[in-house]
């Protein structure tokens, strides 16, 4: 749904490292997606593919990792994997605690970029 | 130049520039002691019924304004001028969301320094005002019992960014198969401080807790 601007940003973020970085051409772009995040990659390339059209980002490859949802205990700090999708209880492995937070799982960061 | 393929670190979040945005506008309506609530939900489950219902509540004691973002809410930017508050439309050109540089603009259309409550009314969408940081400095969503009691399992982003779940239409309960205990569960296991308040912006039940919340917020604030 939200692909658009979510591209846009990376477009934005990644054509001012090129810039910087004076390459020719980007050819891949490694990014990290959190696991909370519903957008599709092959709709992300879909987007980033028009988006870049004309830029130093033409025909660049996005290599998506998925980040998976974790929890951090608040009481002994042990961190477990979660899934969102189901239910599941977020009593601590460790020390049964109950207050556990979300830690891992959320957001878009731009890794690194392959260029010539 | 070399034909062959550097590899360059970049390590940046996608959404920097939004929090920053977001940051700065956070602190200059504090300043202003200008309390900015980000309101989202689905279409229909009660955003306007809600701002309405606020501003009969609390606009005796303090001073209100609303952002419409909605889509098409030509309606609720007229029940809300109705209701003597000021409003301003956010044009969103179809977006399905809102970030902290429109929200700036659309303060411009109110006189901030004067208000101690904005209420931005988001784009009605579970997803994607997820994402971004509005300068708000506080996130309430509206869950409505039709909609279901699994919808943080589908939609867990929205409930782990929100600092209050409105439970809306708590007075249709026994047509919908909706567990509030199953859902609290649910919510509770993505955002352990989240508030959760049940409450029918038809019958009024539960309304005095929002608003007890809400002027407890704005003026701690």
């Amino acid at each position: 749904m939200h692909e658009l601007p979510v591209v846009e940003n990376i477009l934005k973020v990644v054509l001012a490292h090129a810039a910087k970085h004076r390459v020719r051409k980007v050819v891949a772009i490694h990014l990290e997606v959190g696991e909370l995040s519903d957008l599709e990659d092959q709709w992300m390339q879909r987007y980033f593919d028009h988006l870049s059209k004309g830029s130093r980002a033409e025909k660049a490859r996005l290599v998506i990792e998925r980040v998976p949802a974790r929890l951090q205990c608040a009481q002994c700090g042990e961190t477990f994997p979660f899934s969102t999708a189901h239910d599941q209880s977020n009593i601590c492995p460790v020390c049964a605690a109950g207050d556990c937070r979300l830690i891992a799982g959320q957001g878009y960061f731009v890794k690194n970029l392959e260029a010539l | 130049m070399s034909d062959e393929i550097r590899l360059i670190e970049v390590k940046e979040e996608i959404f920097a520039d939004n929090r920053k945005v977001a940051e700065a506008l956070r602190e200059r309506l504090l300043k202003a002691k200008t309390f900015l609530l980000n309101l989202m939900a689905s279409p229909g489950a009660g955003k306007t019924s809600l701002v309405v219902k606020t501003i009969a509540g609390l606009s005796q004691e303090l001073k209100l304004g609303v952002i419409e973002a909605d889509i098409d809410s030509m309606v609720d930017a007229e029940t809300v001028a109705a209701a003597g508050v000021p409003a301003v439309q956010l044009r969103t050109g179809g977006f399905c969301h809102v970030d902290a540089s429109m929200v700036g603009k659309g303060l411009e259309g109110l006189a901030v320094e004067d208000l101690d409550l904005v209420i931005l009314e988001n784009v009605g969408n579970l997803v994607c005002p997820a994402e971004f940081d509005t300068g708000a400095h506080k996130n309430v969503m509206i869950l409505s019992v039709p909609e279901g009691d699994d919808k943080p399992l589908k939609y867990p982003l929205m409930f782990s960014i929100c600092d209050v779940l409105i439970v809306n239409k708590i007075d249709c309960m026994d047509f919908f198969d909706f567990n509030l205990e199953k859902m609290r569960e649910r919510v509770l296991n993505l955002n352990p401080d989240i508030k959760i308040i049940p409450l029918s912006c038809k019958t009024g039940a539960g309304i005095k807790e929002w608003l007890d919340w809400l002027r407890f917020a704005v003026l701690g604030a």
